[in-house]
């Protein structure tokens, strides 16, 4: 005879709607009322929103290299950013933008680094921050890592890590949820599920129903939200953060959003992806749903929403020239790649340095 | 008869190993519906079908591992690795089970596998796409790496790698994917493996390279017979095991030799060239071997990786200090 001994279920949580509205508006968290914490956070969405646009135009204008858009991203980034604080650490993947920009890091230094120049890693967000991670889901071993380190100290410190859909498929991923479960770390892991991996969809990465439920596999709470409402994504960010601060462990969001850009500036989507696919998601996007919703409560209005959109696009542009000026008039040298490989530069290096110097030419063309 | 690319190459030859065996089964991350992010595998699952060519999920070591079940148990699995940074969480299953499955039972199992990923840079691509990583395969034994460095070296040598009983690494150097066109026929004929080529016959001095390296050597020969020096290239494509009778017979004659790799310096390729040849004790050796090589610094992001990679001028300057020595 068979009999339960555990027994799981996955939670969603939606609180604005794609209309702009309230669902069941008798349960929303009392942030959903808070104007101007929601207006800000509006502004920092629309602010990413319009950096995003500017790379790509940059991208294709042969200013910047490949790019990776976070369109589409804008509620669940920006509330990653606004849940954390100053002493906590980010370890980001390549395309959270709006969360690095809560947290400090300037535009020109994110186009620095899409732009081919390492001084972009060198960011001013919080100093202690990870770098921009390409190798896929490595991120969240560290922000474990990291956690560990804030819990032997005895810090109330949280690290929080990002992995898409398709990151969520790795070992690193699971293996940070192990070790979280495992040691009880102050580590937030939130899964951004935008659909698609690339070419492949979310539903060839397995047939599990959700992907927050890899979370509970390894032994802790795990929700999914409505990753393109800001109320829903900020809420469910507050409430792991402020957990994993207090002790009790670690916590694994899922949200739910929708890649509207290409993968990057190197991936043409039209090959593999549905284009009423893509229209439909567009009527969920984050950005007009909050807008409706704070006009709707008077917190907003046409009025700010041009002057808004007129900042936005001068404070963009002016991060452009920034980043353009630096690598126009003060390129990194060749020498700049020896300079950081150790705290003192070995014999050996100095003399490849040396030699690099006689050949400041461009080699291996294509 | 079609003019192709090297990228052409390589597809061609999928197409034509999976056509003559139905073993043959291609694998990896974006490699079906999108054809690869490259288009290598452009086609070939709606020729082959997506039980032949199949789409992933993103786990490289899951991928690797899986390889090397599938090959164990009598099929041919070709996979693909999306960049060369991403092969590194692969190396536990290369290492620790493609390369000794069949010293470890006997020759009870093999691993008849290939691993195929674009290498090198110079394409202006993000972090940890542009590394040349052949000396880390290299140094694994049981594997065999090859590097193709023209359209019909790769239709060739990828045809005997996959039919090959064995584990091949196949880097493509991803720099030339599309730079020269060639004719190439499609015969199903393999290129032998496990030796070099030679690409042109001289007498003063042999430049050893390989993969994307081939093309600024070839420009540096160009320049220095302009000077009226007559200069052998060797290109290595077959990384390991290392064919260096062919490497040998070259020097032997015209007594100096300059190594070229984008790799980092440190424990490379040209590095064990070099200590071959002085191993071989050549005795008309008429100058020291010379290494021209990337630094050993991390790959730079891609304003600078152009300036990291060796250059026709280091090249030729490094030629010229080997011919100085009288
Ligand atoms: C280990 C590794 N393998 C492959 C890649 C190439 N790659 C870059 S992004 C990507 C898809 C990522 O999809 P997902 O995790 O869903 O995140 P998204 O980009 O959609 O936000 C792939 C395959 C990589 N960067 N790292």
């Amino acid at each position: 005879m068979a009999r339960t001994v555990a027994a799981f279920k996955v939670d969603y949580f939606q609180f604005l709607g794609p209309d702009g509205k309230l669902v069941d508006s008798q349960h929303v968290p009392n942030l959903a009322r808070d104007f101007e914490r929601l207006s800000e956070l509006y502004k920092l969405m629309v602010l990413t929103r319009t950096f995003d646009k500017k790379a790509v135009a940059l991208q294709r204008t042969g200013k910047l290299g490949t790019y990776a858009s976070s369109l589409g991203h804008e509620a669940a980034h920006v509330a990653i950013g606004a849940s954390m604080r100053d002493e906590d650490c980010f370890a980001p993947m390549y395309r959270e933008y709006g969360a690095q920009f809560y947290r400090g890091v300037k535009m020109s230094e994110v186009l620095l680094y899409w732009g081919g120049d390492e001084r972009g890693n060198d960011f001013s967000g919080p100093r202690h921050d990870f770098a921009w991670c390409v190798p896929i889901a490595t991120q969240c071993l560290h922000a474990a890592g990291a956690a560990m380190a804030y819990k032997l100290r005895g810090e109330e410190r949280v690290a929080v890590s990002v992995v898409g859909d398709g990151g969520s498929s790795k070992g690193d991923f699971l293996e940070a949820i192990n070790a979280a479960s495992a040691w009880k770390l102050p580590l937030v892991l939130v899964i951004i599920n935008n659909q698609w991996a690339i070419s492949v969809p979310r539903s060839k990465q397995n047939s599990a129903a959700t992907l927050a439920q890899k979370g509970i596999a390894g032994g802790l709470p795990s929700i999914q939200v409505d990753g393109n409402d800001l109320i829903a994504c900020l809420w469910a960010m507050d409430k792991a953060v402020k957990a994993a601060r207090e002790g009790k462990g670690a916590f694994v969001i899922e949200m739910m959003t929708y890649r509207l850009s290409d993968h990057t500036t190197a991936d043409d989507a039209r090959r593999y992806r549905p284009q009423d696919e893509v229209d439909a998601a567009w009527e969920k996007e984050p950005l007009t749903r909050l807008r409706k919703y704070l006009i709707s409560q008077g917190a907003w209005d046409e009025e700010r929403e041009a002057e808004l959109v007129a900042e936005c696009s001068e404070f963009v542009q002016e991060a452009a020239n920034e980043y353009l000026d630096k690598v126009t008039n003060d390129p990194q040298p060749v020498t700049a790649m020896f300079d950081y490989m150790f705290a003192e530069l070995p014999h050996d290096l100095a003399e490849q340095r040396a030699y690099a110097e006689q050949y400041p030419e461009d080699g291996g063309h294509h | 008869m079609a003019q192709i690319t090297l990228i052409e190459g390589v597809t061609l030859a999928l197409a034509r190993a999976m056509q003559e065996d139905p073993s043959v089964v291609v694998l990896g991350e974006d490699v079906g519906v999108n054809g690869g992010v490259f288009r290598a595998t452009a086609g070939l699952q709606q020729t082959f079908g997506d039980e032949r060519v199949i789409d992933t999920p993103l786990a490289e070591v899951m991928i690797a591992g899986v390889t090397v079940g599938m090959a164990a148990q009598g099929m041919k699995p070709v996979a693909e690795a999306q960049f060369c940074g991403f092969t590194m969480p692969m190396i536990d299953h290369l290492m620790c089970h493609a390369g000794r499955m069949r010293n470890r039972t006997r020759g009870r199992l093999s691993c008849p596998m290939v691993l195929r990923f674009p290498t090198g840079g110079g394409i202006h691509a993000p972090e940890h796409h542009s590394e040349s990583p052949e000396s880390l395969f290299a140094h694994m034994p049981g594997l065999r790496v090859v590097m193709p460095s023209s359209p019909s070296r790769a239709y060739g040598l990828l045809l005997a790698a996959i039919r090959d009983p064995d584990p091949v690494i196949f880097m493509e150097p991803k720099r030339i994917y599309r730079w020269q066109r060639e004719e190439v026929i499609d015969d199903g004929e393999e290129l032998p493996l496990d030796v070099c080529f030679t690409l042109r016959d001289g007498q003063d001095i042999t430049l050893v390279t390989w993969g994307a390296m081939v093309k600024e050597t070839l420009q540096a020969a160009d320049q220095l017979e302009k000077q009226g020096v007559s200069v052998e290239v060797i290109d290595v494509a077959t990384i390991s095991p290392l064919d260096m009778d062919t490497i040998i017979e070259s020097v032997e004659r015209t007594g100096r030799c300059v190594i070229i790799q984008e790799a980092p310096k440190h424990c490379g390729l040209a590095s064990e060239i070099a200590a071959n040849l002085a191993d071989a004790g050549i005795f008309n050796l008429l100058a020291p071997v010379k290494r021209v090589c990337g630094y050993d610094t991390v790959m730079p992001l891609y304003r600078n990786e152009m300036k990291y990679m060796p250059s026709v001028r280091r090249i030729v300057d490094a030629a010229q200090q080997v011919l100085e020595v009288s």
